[in-house]
């Protein structure tokens, strides 16, 4: 879908990442999962409602949108959306919601448009009796230039495949929210496509639901462009959060950088952080870092962390991966302590930090003020940290 | 006029090899409106004496006693000691991502005085305190010592000790790394905090430079745990003379 490949290419291109299996529209690629599988096997397949038995379902989400006038959400057939050339889903949920959904939304930013203001859709749930099938496609022209936030709010059991298209030498801001009341399921993949040169920043916001399991991808389709993935996440107890990332090299001279991090807080609490990158034979001269980072604020809390980095070539200009997952910082602490801040006080102070570091780079003042003003909340809610008040 | 009285301190560090025993019965009182610089050789016990003051976890103090106006130190929570009066100036200052160092100091100066500053008052005071001590006012904005060079570390610990105006300094080697311009600029708001007159000031230090530009009352030289002698100022011309090695040499063959 991207340059067509040379001979040579297609010879020595056979690497297929065991930890991504090969995306695809066709149900009969993605085999029912039963937990044992290597991308299955930190779910809990009982807690997603039996949303895997891909039942038909008429329902939608609500869907406003909020932005400049000349962006508008237009509804295709799904043979159209398909058409349009996006990453095919990764897994059987996001399969199964661009097969079950009778159409997607777009979302079209025309070339060489230039947004003064984010374009917000807001997905709202009625029912966490309903299942929804969802397939959402955001398609960026060439040398555009916008910020697209998706947030989801009220709860459903939800499974979605977003397509973002970015074309050449376009800049893209994106974002996406999981503010999901506490029941809410959410599964599915975000496959993002960085044309030749452009930027693309995308940030995911995991708070609310009872089980999110999110796999974002990123290829390109030319040489010279970049993305930047940062994650944030907040894990209550019984919560279970898992995000999985796939950045495929597959073009010279593309960059990279993966940046999440988690908060997680009571019993239960259950964070998944796979990232991997794949470095093709043909992605001469890439540099690319990813990272996550884990805070456990209380006892009863798991985060697993697994970062991967599957090279091709040697010749990269850089790659790199880092993961921690630890409590508090006595230095930190101490430091703040020191100062006479209450213990309770200066570990509200980290974990806001910890945040805050990761949301101010959103760019985005008002996304960035509700995202703070809701890990402010899980904060309040527990740890027995007290209410705000540091502004 | 406040106290700070340190009896017999006995401290240890948990080490691979089971407790180490570090200081071994200090005896030091601080007056305030009095200077006092501490003085030795690397290893000798006094970081750990400024650490324990503060009542950094690490250390355990297993004998003595630290009072402060009469009142027992340490018996009190790392914060609880700040409100009581301590400050101790870090020669590590740590960094605290994603929190600016406005945001901090807000946060402990609400703390220390238990309601938070009128907010044009403090934007003023915090910009005055920066400015004395050379750091742009973009620093406020800053994360705490993130990015920070060695010398704005030390610079931004003394910006602190004016703001936050305790009634003792320990200063943990705020000197070392610094160069010449540093070095003036961070011992000026030192006089400045000392020239209050009612402050007290426990200077720690492995060289002699800082003392020509902050004057001490008492010198105690620190060796193996302990003081091993006291004077006044020149006995710190004494140590730029001749260094550590008597006293060493003398701690390794008694």
């Amino acid at each position: 879908m991207t340059t067509q490949p040379t001979a040579v290419q297609h010879a020595v291109e056979t690497v297929e990442s065991h930890l991504h299996p090969v995306a695809s529209y066709d149900l009969a690629d993605h085999a029912l999962p039963t937990g044992r599988e290597e991308v299955w096997r930190f779910t809990p397949l009982k807690r997603l409602r039996g949303l895997l038995d891909g039942e038909p379902s008429e329902a939608h989400l609500k869907v406003e949108l909020e932005g400049p006038a000349s962006v508008r959400v237009r509804e295709l057939s799904t043979d159209d959306a398909v058409s349009l050339g996006g990453t095919a889903p990764a897994d059987l949920p996001a399969a199964l919601a661009v097969a079950r959904s009778g159409g997607a939304l777009l979302l079209d930013v025309p070339a060489e448009a230039e947004l003064d203001q984010p374009i917000v859709l807001r997905l709202t749930g009625t029912s966490i009796d309903e299942t929804v099938w969802g397939h959402v496609v955001v398609r960026v022209g060439a040398h555009a230039k916008a910020t697209v936030v998706i947030e989801h709010t009220g709860s459903a059991r939800y499974a979605a495949s977003v397509q973002v298209i970015v074309g050449d030498n376009a800049q893209l801001d994106f974002a996406s929210l999981q503010l999901w009341d506490d029941d809410a399921v959410h599964l599915g993949h975000v496959g993002i496509q960085v044309g030749r040169d452009a930027q693309v920043r995308s940030f995911q916001a995991s708070l609310g639901g009872d089980l999110v399991r999110l796999v974002e991808s990123a290829e390109y389709t030319g040489p010279g462009g970049e993305i930047v993935m940062y994650g944030v996440y907040f894990v209550d107890a019984g919560q279970h959060i898992e995000h999985r990332l796939l950045v495929d090299h597959n073009a010279p001279h593309t960059r990279s950088n993966v940046d999440y991090r988690g908060a997680l807080q009571g019993d239960g609490a259950h964070s998944v952080w796979v990232g991997n990158v794949l470095i093709r034979k043909v992605a001469e001269g890439i540099e690319t870092y990813e990272s996550n980072r884990n805070l456990v604020l209380t006892d009863g809390a798991r985060a697993d962390s697994v970062p991967n980095l599957e090279i091709e070539t040697g010749e990269i200009k850089g790659a790199g991966h880092a993961s921690t997952t630890g409590r508090f910082d006595d230095e930190q602490l101490f430091y703040l302590c020191s100062r006479g801040v209450p213990p309770e006080l200066a570990k509200r102070l980290v974990v806001h930090g910890f945040f805050a570091d990761i949301v101010r780079r959103l760019g985005v003042p008002e996304v960035e003020q509700r995202l703070m003003a809701a890990l402010e909340a899980e904060l309040a809610e527990n740890v027995g940290l007290p209410p705000a008040g540091v502004a | 006029m406040a106290t700070l009285d340190i009896r017999d301190l006995h401290v240890s560090v948990d080490t691979d090899d089971g407790a180490k025993e570090i200081l071994r019965g200090v005896d030091l009182t601080v007056r305030s409106g009095e200077t006092h610089a501490i003085m030795g050789p690397n290893g000798s016990g006094k970081s750990t004496l400024a650490y324990s003051i503060a009542g950094h976890p690490r250390y355990q103090v297993t004998t003595g006693t630290v009072t402060l106006d009469g009142v027992d130190v340490l018996d009190m929570s790392v914060d609880a000691r700040a409100r009581a009066g301590l400050f101790l100036a870090m020669q590590y200052p740590v960094e605290v991502p994603g929190v600016s160092v406005s945001n901090f100091l807000r946060t402990a100066k609400t703390a220390l005085d238990g309601e938070a500053p009128k907010l044009r008052t403090w934007v003023k005071e915090m910009g005055a305190a920066l400015d004395a001590l050379g750091m742009d006012r973009e620093f406020a904005q800053r994360n705490v010592n993130e990015g920070f060079s060695g010398g704005e570390k030390k610079r931004n610990e003394i910006a602190q000790l004016e703001l936050l105006n305790p009634r003792f300094a320990i200063l943990d080697e705020t000197d070392s790394g610094l160069d010449i311009d540093a070095l003036k600029v961070v011992s000026e708001g030192v006089n400045r905090f000392s020239a209050q007159g009612d402050r007290g000031v426990l200077l720690i230090t492995h060289y002699t430079r800082i003392l020509r530009y902050i004057r001490p009352d008492f010198v105690h030289v620190f060796v193996a745990g302990r003081v091993a002698e006291q004077g006044g100022a020149e006995l710190a011309e004494r140590l730029e003379a001749e260094g550590y090695d008597r006293y060493t040499k003398a701690a390794s063959t008694s």
